[in-house]
């Protein structure tokens, strides 16, 4: 064999194939995409006994050589060499759950049976043993014919053995003949191979078993999931505004350390305006991203997020989705960056497009700012029913909105354009586990270092060509910056759209901006109300002020409803475009969210004025 | 009798499953995860609300949830 450069960890979905590539790689990871898909191709550095350095790529789990969704496509893929650009991996180290031999030994089976050097990792011995199993791995070896290495991975068990065992392992395809070739043959075999590998087994009262009794029961666990819900939606908004505001404090800073060290002009606002206020405002929302994935992580890694999506399946299947959509709506809480990238493990095409389509209509939190700004200039901080003011309950009504108008639109989507069978629901319920700190640590840096990145790079660009927009051709004497410049004579374009539904043109120029990221639209109605702050405390409120004296109520009204839908965000645009391999998808989701905007603003609009408000 | 009315608990082999009325996929996925003739199961839980979507069902060490419909498609037999 020539130099060995290359492994890949090969399993079924719950093997424990992550905590075993976050503990053979540690933190020596980069996460990227495979060329061509969007499926994350995770791989890290593995040290070998021989102090050589190889690469270790985390394949998605998968059942089988069929591919039945995106994620196991590239699985696929990958084994067999068919990917461009990623060559196949010199050795293939099969995961099992010890506990779950049966099952996981189908799949076992048909990768070593491609007869490329393979090791295999009985991987959760620990917990086969809570299990009451004792397992032979010598026969296991003996049965497959290529090592077998018992792994903890949680408990770093086996792992110098198993990177000693990817170091020696050999071309074996001359060596045994493969009469397996159907799924029903493998399975027969799966069985026997596993029987004879278990060498005592007790029943025991598992303890997944009783915790699903609760956590699955008809009326309590719904009950529950709502309270989980609950609690990470309340530590998503309060939990986050100290870092928030801490981080705002501290980009207000560096832009008054600007403004006192570089000398006043277009540097200088390029800075301040341009880079720090556009990107700033998008980093602002670090905390609670991290926040909102510290609980989707620990849900996924706990075998939680599986009941959770069985709990939804029957919500989700009268709008013709399945339970396994609750996982990148959720998500779309945060952000639908990472909810459309999570829908990926959802093997129905046309559930899955769905889904994308309706993500941007659950409330992200970059809508907040703008919520947070109306609200407080125009409903009165009063309260309806002790201890609910409101204010929030408006705030409250904004999200209910948009997961019902969400729900109305998948309903429509999935009996028009992705019309089909009622798609299923077949997914299976991990065992419950306790996450481990390290692992959703690893997580979190990951997710937050991909957000970071992203505002880095395509916030960072868009917000650079709006600066210039707003900024060129530079106004003449006597002459308003905004009026003079590209974005203002566009926005005068669009105020003659928008007027009809109470928008003014101030409105109009904020909403271009806005296509960049929500959030923006309040920075540039402050900017073109021209508010002289300090800091952005006082900006809001000053904002809130002028708001008020300059628009009516059913404009504000109008406003809030057209945040609801409107698509305004660069990103979630492109990522919809590169998770649906073209532009027609995401052209349809700006068409339908725009008119959806339009009709529902003209609406409420229209509405308020009749009633008077 | 299919699997979707075993009472829950009881334990039951799968007779035979009537691919015809699955999507393809749908099939494909149920065969991987073993819900094929000759494989030993139990209703654990089922639905919520009193409703009887999904189900979930034990098989070997583990456990899998699937939609009613599917469950209708499985004849199984008291064991």
């Amino acid at each position: 064999m020539p130099e060995l450069r290359s492994a890949a960890l090969v399993g079924n979905p719950n093997a424990g194939k992550s905590a075993l590539f976050n503990a053979l790689t540690g933190a020596r990871q980069k996460i990227a995409n495979y060329p061509g898909v969007t499926v994350e191709r995770k791989a890290g550095r593995l040290i070998l006994p021989t102090g050589e350095t190889i690469e270790l790529t985390d394949l998605p789990g998968s059942y089988g050589l069929d591919a039945t969704s995106p994620d196991e496509e590239v699985t696929r893929k990958v084994v067999l060499g068919e990917l461009p650009g990623e060559p196949a991996p010199q050795v293939l180290v099969v995961v099992l759950d010890a506990s779950n031999l049966e099952q996981h030994l189908v799949f076992a089976q048909e990768v070593i049976a491609l007869g490329r050097p393979t090791v295999v990792a009985l991987n959760m011995v620990d917990l086969a043993e809570r299990d009451g199993l004792v397992l032979d791995p010598a026969a296991l070896e003996s049965a497959l014919g290529v090592p077998v290495i018992p792994t903890v991975a949680v408990r770093r068990r086996g792992l110098p053995e198993l990177a000693a065992a990817i170091a020696a392992a050999e071309e074996r395809s001359a060596e045994r003949p493969h009469p397996h070739t159907t799924l029903t043959e493998r399975r027969v075999s799966a069985q026997a191979i596993a029987e004879a590998a278990i060498l005592s087994e007790t029943a025991q009262h598992r303890l997944h078993a009783r915790l699903d009794q609760f956590l699955l029961h008809p009326w309590i666990g719904p009950l529950v999931l709502f309270g989980l819900l609950f609690v990470v939606f309340q530590a998503v908004f309060t939990g986050a505004t100290p870092f928030a505001d801490a981080l705002e404090g501290g980009i207000a800073a560096v832009a008054d350390q600007v403004r006192a060290s570089v000398p006043q002009g277009m540097v200088r606002d390029f800075v301040t305006e341009g880079v720090l206020s556009g990107v700033g405002s998008v980093v602002v929302f670090l905390p609670q991203i991290v926040i909102l994935f510290f609980f989707i992580l620990a849900m996924e890694a706990s075998g939680y997020m599986a009941r959770a999506a069985f709990l939804m399946d029957r919500l989700m299947a009268r709008v013709g989705l399945s339970g396994r959509s609750f996982i990148p709506l959720l998500s779309s809480f945060a952000c639908a960056i990472p909810g459309i990238m999570a829908t990926r493990s959802i093997a129905d095409p046309r559930d899955r497009l769905t889904t994308i389509l309706i993500a941007p209509l659950m409330t992200c939190s970059a809508r907040l700012p703008v919520y947070a700004v109306i609200i407080a200039a125009f409903i009165p901080n009063r309260a309806v029913l002790p201890g609910v003011g409101l204010q929030g309950l408006v705030l409250f009504g904004l999200y209910v909105v948009g997961i019902v108008g969400a729900m109305v639109v998948a309903l429509v989507l999935r009996s028009s354009v992705t019309k089909g069978a009622a798609s299923g629901f077949i997914m299976e319920l991990p065992k419950y586990q306790l996450p481990r700190a390290k692992d959703l640590l690893l997580g979190l840096w990951q997710r937050a270092w991909i957000f970071l990145r992203r505002a880095g790079t395509i916030i960072f660009t868009v917000t650079v060509v709006l600066w210039l927009l707003l900024n060129f051709p530079r106004a003449g004497e006597g002459q308003n910056q905004v009026d003079a410049s590209i974005a203002g004579k566009l926005a005068n374009g669009l105020a003659v759209v928008v007027e009809p539904i109470g928008f003014n043109r101030d409105i109009a120029l904020s909403l271009i901006p806005a296509m960049a990221a929500r959030e923006v639209a309040v920075a540039s109605l402050a900017t073109s109300y021209a508010v002289a702050a300090e800091d952005e405390e006082q900006a809001a409120l000053a904002l809130g002020e002028q708001l008020r004296t300059k628009w009516s109520l059913p404009t504000a009204l109008a406003f809030l409803a057209w945040f609801v839908f409107a698509p305004q965000c660069m990103s979630t645009i492109a990522v919809a475009r590169r998770e649906t391999n073209g532009w027609k998808w995401p052209l349809f989701m700006l068409l339908y969210l725009f008119s959806l905007a339009y009709i529902f603003a003209g609406i409420t609009y229209w509405s308020a004025v009749a009633l008077g408000l | 009798m299919t699997l979707d009315s075993l009472p829950i608990g009881q334990r039951a082999r799968i007779a035979a499953v009537d691919w015809a009325v699955l999507a393809e996929e749908e099939g494909q996925r149920l065969r991987a995860l073993g819900l094929e003739a000759g494989a030993k199961v139990a209703v654990a839980h089922r639905g919520i609300f009193g409703g009887a979507d999904p189900l979930a069902v034990t098989i070997g060490r583990m456990t899998v949830a699937l939609r009613r419909a599917h469950a209708r498609a499985m004849q199984v037999e008291l064991v």
